[in-house]
C-alpha cells in the first residue's frame, strides 16, 4: 500500500504529478546522453532510442508472445482467485479446516511455488501452457486467501450485536453483513494478486518448456547478445505488469466506490 | 397492561471474577421512558444488553413483554439501537431502515412501504437513497432509530446513542426522540451519562453505583408531556425551568451517594 | 499451549497433504486425463510421481548412478541450498540497506518522496525479475575495483535489486507512521531530526518494516533461484533444479528434491526474519 501524506496547503495535482513526471523524463533523457556520450557498451544498458528502435521493429512478436504470457497469467489469476476465495470460506465455516488451512498458507507464502514448474511440466507435459498457468494458480491462491479470510474475520462488533438482536440466523448473519462486510478485502486481494500473476507467468518460463512467451524472448534475445532487443521484451514486460496492475485497481476502485474508506 | 421489562434480583458475574450487576430490581411500564446513568463500569450496558438478551445473566429472572428475554428477542419485541449507529455502509439508508423487517421475511412492498413511513417520521425522506456515509453522526443516529422501530417494537433500548454527537445536536436529538417514542407510545430503557438529558427525557431516572452495579435510588424525571403531539418549546421549557434543576440536583445527589 | 496446537496443526495439515498425494497417486488414472489436446489431470504414473517415501529415500542415494565416491543427493542438494541462500540473504541485505536509506531520504525530503515514490511502489507491480538474463549477460565482462564480475555476483544483484522495493516502501510507511501528536512531543522537546528519527520513527517503524522484510526475503529466494537460471551460476540449488530436471525422465524422484531443498531453503529465510521478529519484540506495538 503506498503511503500518504497530506499535500502542502495551496498546491493542486501539480504538486502531485510534476516531481515523478519531471523525475521521469529527466532519468530518462540523462540516460540516453550518458549511453551516447560515455558510449557505454550495449551488453551493459543500450539507449533508450534503441529500445525504442527495437520495440517498434518486434512489435508483432511482442504482441503474440505477450498474450500467451499474458493469457497465462489471466487464466492462472481467475482459476487462483475462485480457488482462494473458496478456500477462505470454507476456513471461515470450519474452523478445523482453517486451522489446518493456515500453516500451509503461511508456508506457500514462503517457498519458492515457481521452482515447482518443472514438477507441473512433467506431470502435465511440456507442450502444453498448463504447467506455467499452474504456477500462476498457485502463486495466486496465496494473497487471495489470507485477504479475503482476513474480510470474513472482520465483523465490526456492533454490526454482530445487531444481527443477534435481529434474531438473525447464522445465514442471514453471513449474506448481511458478513459477506459484504467481505468484499473489499476479496477485491483488495485480487489487486495484489493481479501483478503477482503476470511476474510468476514470466518466471515460470525461465523454467523451460515452449519458447513462445516473454520470459522466453528475454531470455533468448540476451542468449544472442541482442541487448537492445532483449530489453524491448523487457519493457512490453513492464507494460504488461502494469496493465494488470491497473486493472486490479480499477475493479477495486468499482466494488468499494459507495463505501467509506 | 403487562409491564414492558420486569428484572428480578439479576446479577452477573463475568470470568474474573467481575460483579457487574447485584440485585438489580427494575420495572418498566408500559409507554414509560426509563433511563439507567451511572459512572463508567457500573454495569448499565450490561443491563441493557442482558434485557436484550446480548448477555445473559448469571442470576435472577429478566421479562420482556411478558416473555423471558430469549423469546422476547425471538419474537423480535424490542428495537436497539447502540452507541455507534451501526449502519451497513452498502446499505442505502432506506434499506439499512428494512434491515429487519427483511430479516423477518416480511414482503418487499411492505418494506418498502413501512421504510418510508419511518423515514418521514424521523425527518429523512430525502436521504432514503443516500448512503450512510454521506451522513453526519446525528443523522446516521436518526436512521437507526428509524431501523429500531422498524418492527413496531413496544420496547426501544438505547444503549448512549448520542454519546458521540455535539451538545447542540445532541439536545436537538433528544426533543425528535420524544415526538418519536410519543407518537408510537413505545416503552423506552435509554442508558446515558449525562445527567440533564437522563432528566429531560425520562419518566424515572435509575441511578447506578460503580461495581458492583446496584440500583442506588430512582429519581423522577422531567419528561415533557406523555403520547402526544410536542410542540418544540415543550423541551426547553423543560430545560428551563426550575424544577428541572432541582431533578438533576437529585441526581447528582444520588450518584455521590452511590460512592460512599 | 496456542503454540503446541499451532505446531500440532502444522504437522496434521502436512501429513494430510502427503496423504492427498498417495490418495491421488492411487485413484487417479495412471495416464492422466487428457480434454482434447491439453491435460487436464496430470499423470500420476512413478515417473511422473514418485512416492513420497521414494523421492526420502532419494536423498540418501549417491547423486550420480554408477560412478563411485561421490556425494549423496542429499548432500548435493544441501550444499546448492545453502549456496544460494547465502547468496539471497546477501542480497536481501544490501537490498535492505539501500532501501532503507532511500527512504530515510525520502522521509527528510518531500520533494525526493514525491519525484520518486511512485516509482519505487509501480516496481514492486511490475516483473523486475525479467532483467534477470540482462544482467547475466555482463557476466564476464566487466569488473568492479579490479574483481571481475562472477556469475554469483549477478545473482546477489538480482536479488538485492527485488528486496530494495519492498523494503524502500515498507521502511518509508514506518518512518512516516508516527501519529503527529508524537511528533509535535518531541519537537516540544526541542528534539533534532536526527534523535526524532532514532527515538521516535525508527521504533515506530518496526511493525511496518518487519511485514515488508518477510516480502523481500521471499522475493530474494526466488530472485536468486530465477538468477541461477539466467546465469548459469554453478553451485546453487536453481541450477540443481534445471540439471534434475533435464533428466527427469530417467530419475524423476531427483528432481523432486531439489525442488524441496528450495522449498526448505525459503522456509529457512523465512525463519531467519521470524527470528529477527522476535529480537524486535519489544518494538512491535500494536500491530499484528
Amino acid at each position: 500500500m503506498t503511503p500518504r501524506r497530506a499535500l502542502p496547503r495551496g498546491e493542486g495535482i501539480g504538486a502531485a504529478y510534476l516531481p515523478p513526471v519531471v523525475f521521469g523524463v529527466g532519468a530518462l533523457v540523462a540516460w540516453q546522453v550518458l549511453v551516447v556520450a560515455l558510449g557505454v557498451p550495449s551488453f551493459l544498458l543500450p539507449a533508450p532510442s534503441a529500445i525504442a528502435e527495437q520495440v517498434g521493429a518486434q512489435l508483432g512478436v511482442i504482441m503474440s508472445t505477450a498474450s500467451v504470457t499474458g493469457g497465462n497469467a489471466l487464466i492462472g489469476l481467475v482459476a487462483g482467485f475462485v480457488i482462494g476465495v473458496a478456500l477462505a470460506l470454507l476456513a471461515a465455516w470450519s474452523r478445523l479446516f482453517g486451522e489446518l488451512a493456515t500453516p500451509v498458507v503461511l508456508a506457500a507464502s514462503a517457498v519458492p511455488i515457481v521452482a515447482l514448474a518443472p514438477v507441473f511440466t512433467t506431470m502435465f507435459g511440456s507442450t502444453t501452457e498448463v504447467p506455467r498457468q499452474l504456477v500462476v494458480t498457485v502463486v495466486v491462491v496465496v494473497p487471495v486467501f489470507v485477504s479475503t479470510a482476513r474480510g470474513l474475520r472482520q465483523v465490526q462488533p456492533v454490526h454482530a450485536d445487531l444481527m443477534t438482536a435481529l434474531a438473525a440466523s447464522p445465514w442471514q448473519a453471513s449474506r448481511f453483513v458478513r459477506l459484504p462486510g467481505a468484499v473489499p478485502y476479496i477485491v483488495t486481494g485480487l489487486r495484489l494478486a493481479a501483478p503477482a500473476a503476470v511476474i510468476a507467468s514470466i518466471v515460470a518460463e525461465y523454467f523451460g518448456g515452449q519458447q513462445n512467451g516473454l520470459g522466453s524472448r528475454i531470455s533468448s534475445a540476451a542468449a544472442n547478445t541482442a541487448y537492445a532487443r532483449a530489453w524491448a521484451f523487457v519493457v512490453a514486460s513492464i507494460v504488461l505488469g502494469l496493465l494488470f496492475h491497473l486493472a486490479g485497481l480499477l475493479l477495486e476502485r468499482l466494488a468499494t466506490r459507495s463505501r467509506p474508506a | 397492561m403487562t409491564p414492558a421489562v420486569e428484572l428480578l434480583a439479576v446479577d452477573k458475574v463475568f470470568p474474573g471474577p467481575v460483579q457487574a450487576l447485584d440485585g438489580i430490581e427494575l420495572t418498566v411500564g408500559a409507554g414509560e421512558f426509563v433511563s439507567l446513568i451511572g459512572p463508567s463500569g457500573c454495569g448499565k450496558s450490561t443491563l441493557l444488553r442482558v434485557v436484550a438478551d446480548l448477555e445473559q445473566p448469571t442470576g435472577g429472572t429478566v421479562r420482556v413483554s411478558g416473555k423471558p428475554a430469549s423469546q422476547a428477542r425471538l419474537d423480535q419485541d424490542y428495537g436497539i439501537a447502540f452507541q455507534q449507529a451501526g449502519l451497513l455502509e452498502w446499505r442505502t439508508v432506506a434499506e439499512n431502515v428494512e434491515l429487519p423487517l427483511q430479516v423477518h421475511g416480511v414482503p418487499k412492498a411492505r418494506r418498502r412501504e413501512r421504510a418510508a413511513e419511518l423515514l418521514e417520521m424521523v425527518g429523512l425522506t430525502e436521504f432514503a437513497r443516500s448512503r450512510p456515509g454521506e451522513l453526519s453522526g446525528g443523522m446516521q443516529q436518526r436512521v437507526a432509530i428509524a431501523r429500531a422501530l422498524a418492527p413496531s417494537p413496544s420496547l426501544l433500548l438505547m444503549d448512549e446513542p448520542f454519546g458521540a454527537l455535539d451538545e447542540m445536536t445532541r439536545e436537538r436529538m433528544q426533543a425528535e426522540l420524544l415526538r418519536i417514542t410519543g407518537e408510537t407510545g413505545a416503552a423506552v430503557l435509554f442508558v446515558t451519562h449525562s445527567i440533564p438529558e437522563a432528566v429531560v427525557l425520562s419518566d424515572r431516572v435509575v441511578v447506578m453505583s460503580p461495581r458492583p452495579g446496584r440500583i442506588t435510588e430512582i429519581v423522577p424525571g422531567r419528561r415533557p408531556g406523555t403520547g402526544t403531539e410536542l410542540a418544540p418549546d415543550d423541551v426547553e421549557d423543560v430545560r428551563e425551568s426550575a424544577a428541572f434543576f432541582t431533578a438533576i440536583t437529585d441526581v447528582r445527589e444520588a450518584l455521590r451517594k452511590g460512592h460512599e | 499451549m496456542i503454540r503446541v496446537r499451532a505446531a500440532a496443526s502444522a504437522v496434521v495439515a502436512f501429513a494430510l497433504l502427503v496423504g492427498l498425494w498417495e490418495l491421488a497417486k492411487a485413484v487417479l488414472p495412471d495416464a492422466g486425463v487428457s480434454i482434447g489436446d491439453t491435460r487436464v489431470l496430470p499423470r500420476t504414473d512413478d515417473a511422473a510421481m514418485p512416492h513420497v517415501w521414494t523421492v526420502l529415500a532419494r536423498l540418501g542415494e549417491p547423486e550420480v548412478a554408477g560412478a563411485a565416491a561421490q556425494r549423496t543427493v542429499g548432500e548435493a542438494v544441501a550444499s546448492g541450498a545453502l549456496f544460494t541462500l547465502g547468496l539471497a540473504l546477501g542480497g536481501l541485505v544490501i537490498g535492505g540497506v539501500l532501501g532503507a536509506v532511500l527512504a530515510l531520504g525520502m522521509a527528510r525530503f518531500g520533494l525526493l518522496e514525491r519525484a520518486v515514490l511512485p516509482y519505487v511502489v509501480l516496481s514492486q507491480t511490475v516483473p523486475l525479475i525479467a532483467i534477470a538474463p540482462l544482467v547475466a549477460g555482463w557476466g564476464g565482462k566487466i569488473a568492479i575495483f579490479g574483481q571481475p564480475w562472477q556469475p554469483w555476483t549477478s545473482v546477489m544483484v538480482i536479488s538485492s535489486y527485488l528486496a530494495f522495493f519492498p523494503i524502500a516502501v515498507g521502511a518509508l510507511r514506518g518512518l512516516t507512521s508516527p501519529r503527529r501528536a508524537d511528533v509535535e512531543l518531541f519537537r516540544a522537546l526541542a528534539c533534532g531530526w536526527w534523535t526524532t528519527l532514532v527515538r521516535l520513527r525508527l521504533p515506530a517503524s518496526v511493525p511496518h518494516l518487519l511485514p515488508a522484510v518477510r516480502l523481500a526475503a521471499a522475493a530474494a529466494v526466488v530472485g536468486a533461484i530465477v538468477a541461477e537460471i539466467s546465469t548459469g551460476t554453478r553451485g546453487g540449488v536453481g541450477r540443481l533444479i534445471i540439471e534434475y530436471a533435464q533428466s527427469a525422465t530417467g530419475d524423476p524422484s531427483r528432481m523432486y528434491t531439489a525442488i524441496l531443498g528450495a522449498a526448505v531453503l525459503g522456509l529457512v529465510a523465512a525463519a531467519a526474519v521470524g527470528l529477527l521478529d522476535l529480537a524486535l519484540r519489544r518494538y512491535r506495538g500494536s500491530i499484528a
